[in-house]
């Protein structure tokens, strides 16, 4: 159902008579002159963004580690027990199985004592609990920023919002095909997709490294309100 | 607390500021930093100019088509659902959130930084309602369990206070008893804040940028506070300044871009979230409910104006760090939430000249904020422009100036007048020359050689010197 649109006539009169016109129905989004952004990273190849990826966790905090989907699962057993074990929760994504992650998830961390929740929308509130309560929070990023070292997340009824936030540290699990130079090429993607009809997700995450705060005295914590440690999984599935 | 921050004269605040050595240290030292930090950031990525002229062209653009963006803006959030209102002054947006806050019978609202809702004076008027509104940014939150004290940095809102300070408000109003250890202080904040994230019923958020063709609204922090102020209450409120926006996605990355690195030289800060309308059907996170509250308050008199480029800006502070005369009045003594050249400039627009007719000379016209402007604003030449206005339409500035410039009027007037006052120049002023430095003028130098020195008259008039010098090209 549409929302309510208040005042807006008389807002926007005033504006377009303070700009000495009419109000304008059409603007088409103009040529602009300058494209510095697409000379980032350009022509990069895949191994080099991983390269620039694995360069820029070093100045966001992160931990980085590479591997490949047959030996991804000891990865992540590895990083989760660093971070001192469960509970874990993660997001409802079939891409865990794609990654031969079911065994550790449904045998090996139940016989290990690792509490796990999948999300579980029909569950609704229940879900925020136990991310509330959780030690590590697994997500997958959709889009990989190279230069920044940054994860994109769409959010969905399976994908909440709150596995990056709430738990005491974050692992990201990120598809070597999934990294592209920059942000730039994140908000075209998303753009052509809502130019073919697609809806934007309700919440989509740009994440670099684990939450910080320079707020007293300029000097550097890391871990405030959201996740205190963070990895980064490259997973090589090209 | 509204944009005026203070009820002491612009005099009165300065000297504080030249007092508080702690301060003072702090500022200048943060200066430094962020500014080392930024131009490293621009360097790093290279083609800065080309950078900063694509984010004016995109500002300009947007300012110049702004009832169109803000019209896609609203049909966009309607069609997700969300509400959208369309406030023309601060007692309009205040009294629309007062509503919705009933109406949803919310006793305890969490908030993320907003310098808009600073402007209107929100936060009184939803306790007003005793409503519980509490402030999650770190340094806000630690202003405000130190009694709503007033910001001193648009992006480090607490950069007047020491770690041995938030300490002891933190052990005053909370019975806190660890040590003054950033670390130990932010975790402090860490557990007291999430309980208030779970518990709270509304959540209000500022916008760094809207997204018209989306309807999308953008949010810009290192800790991640907007993001659980936004996903766990079940209603949110979002207030806006109505020029914050961009046409698409494509022009929001690169406005964040210029953003994230002009204020604290990082590529991207640690959470950048577009968040569009309330949440979807399944989806367990994220609000039932969207306000979309779109603030004028003063904005649209400056539109079309030749304060317009003014409406350019982003917010990032580059133009605070840069200033010399922040660096040593501290971001109290502008008396507005708008401090350094950005608050010279905007504070008299938003607020009149009655309040902030000093602001403008508080410039030394240096343009190192508009050099550092990652959208091209003039900042120095519209501070000018201000003096301009000031002088020329409302007929005032600042009595010393006026004295000086009389005195000069009727020294420079005449010739004779011009040959005495400047033979008389020197030994008037020998008893205050220190060397060939005035370091405790009298009178209308008073003010000038508080801060610094004046050079000494010569002792040698120029007239005598050009009398006396030996003919052009011959050698003595």
């Amino acid at each position: 159902m549409n929302g309510m649109i208040q005042n807006r006539n008389v807002f926007l009169d005033k504006i377009a008579n303070r700009l000495g016109r009419d109000r304008k129905t059409i603007v088409k989004r103009p040529e602009w002159a300058y494209h510095p952004q697409d000379e980032v990273l350009k022509n990069a190849t895949q191994d080099e963004l991983v390269d620039v990826l694995k360069e820029q966790c070093k100045n966001i905090h992160t931990d980085f580690v590479i591997t490949n989907t047959a030996k991804l699962s000891d990865s992540l057993k590895e990083v989760v027990n660093r971070y001192g074990g469960g509970p874990v929760i993660t997001w409802k994504d079939e891409r865990f199985d794609q990654y031969g992650l079911t065994k550790l998830m449904k045998e090996e961390w139940p016989q290990d004592g690792v509490d796990l929740h999948v999300w579980n929308y029909t569950k609704k509130e229940e879900n925020i609990e136990k991310a509330n309560v959780a030690n590590v929070g697994i997500t997958i990023s959709d889009i990989t920023l190279a230069e920044s070292g940054t994860a994109v997340l769409f959010s969905s009824k399976d994908k909440g919002r709150t596995v990056s936030f709430l738990p005491a540290t974050s692992i990201i699990i990120i598809p070597k095909s999934s990294i592209v130079p920059r942000m730039t090429q994140a908000a075209r993607i998303i753009r052509e997709k809502v130019k073919s009809g697609e809806q934007v997700a309700s919440c989509i995450n740009f994440i670099t490294g684990p939450s910080n705060s320079a707020d007293i005295e300029m000097i550097l914590v890391v871990g405030v309100h959201g996740p205190i440690k963070a990895t980064y999984i490259v997973v090589e599935d090209l | 607390m509204a944009m005026k921050t203070s009820v002491e004269k612009f005099n009165d605040r300065v000297d504080k500021g030249l007092q508080d050595s702690f301060m003072r240290g702090a500022v200048s030292s943060a200066q430094e930093r962020f500014q080392t930090r930024r131009l490293g950031a621009a360097e790093e990525l290279g083609n800065w100019e080309e950078w900063r002229s694509h984010g004016e062209e995109i500002r300009q653009h947007v300012l110049d088509n702004l009832d169109y963006y803000l019209f896609e803006l609203s049909e966009n959030v309607s069609k997700r659902g969300g509400h959208v209102y369309f406030a023309q002054t601060a007692e309009e947006a205040t009294s629309y959130i007062q509503n919705v806050v009933e109406k949803k019978n919310a006793k305890k609202i969490v908030k993320s930084k907003s310098m808009v809702t600073e402007e209107i004076n929100l936060n009184a008027g939803l306790e007003k309602l005793g409503c519980e509104v509490i402030e999650t940014d770190l340094g806000e939150y630690i202003l405000q369990v130190g009694d709503h004290e007033p910001p001193s940095h648009i992006v480090v809102p607490a950069l007047h206070k020491n770690k041995e300070q938030i300490r002891d408000v933190f052990k005053e109003k909370q019975g806190y008893k660890k040590t003054e250890k950033p670390e130990e202080l932010a975790l402090h904040a860490r557990e007291k804040l999430r309980q208030e994230y779970l518990t709270a019923d509304v959540g209000i958020t500022g916008c760094n940028f809207a997204i018209a063709e989306t309807g999308s609204i953008t949010l810009v922090t290192n800790e991640g506070n907007a993001d659980l102020v936004a996903a766990l209450p079940k209603t949110q409120i979002t207030v806006m300044g109505m020029e914050r926006l961009v046409p698409t996605f494509e022009e929001m990355e690169v406005l964040v871009s210029l953003l994230t690195r002009s204020a604290v030289g990082q590529k991207l800060t640690s959470y950048i979230t577009t968040l569009t309308g309330p949440k979807e059907g399944g989806d367990v996170d994220g609000p039932e409910e969207f306000h979309l509250v779109i603030v004028d308050n003063g904005r649209s008199d400056i539109l079309g104006g030749e304060f317009q480029p003014i409406l350019q800006c982003i917010r990032c502070a580059a133009c605070v760090n840069a200033c010399p005369v922040y660096r040593h009045v501290g971001g109290h003594s502008y008396g507005s939430i708008y401090s350094g050249p950005v608050g010279a400039v905007l504070s008299p627009l938003l607020g009149g000249y009655d309040d902030y007719k000093e602001l403008p000379y508080a410039s030394t016209l240096c343009g190192a904020c508009t050099e550092a402007c990652p959208v091209k604003i003039p900042l120095h030449e519209l501070l000018h422009k201000h003096r301009q206005v000031i002088v020329e339409k409302e007929g005032r500035s600042p009595v010393s100036e006026k004295l000086l410039m009389k005195a000069f009027g009727l020294g420079a007037s005449s010739p004779a007048m011009y040959k005495i006052g400047s033979k008389m120049a020197s030994p008037v002023m020998s008893p205050f020359t220190n060397g060939n430095k005035i370091s405790k003028g009298p009178g209308p130098l008073k003010a000038w050689t508080e801060a610094r020195e004046f050079p000494a008259p010569n002792k040698e008039r120029f007239r005598d010197w050009f009398k006396n010098r030996p003919k052009g090209g011959e050698q003595s």
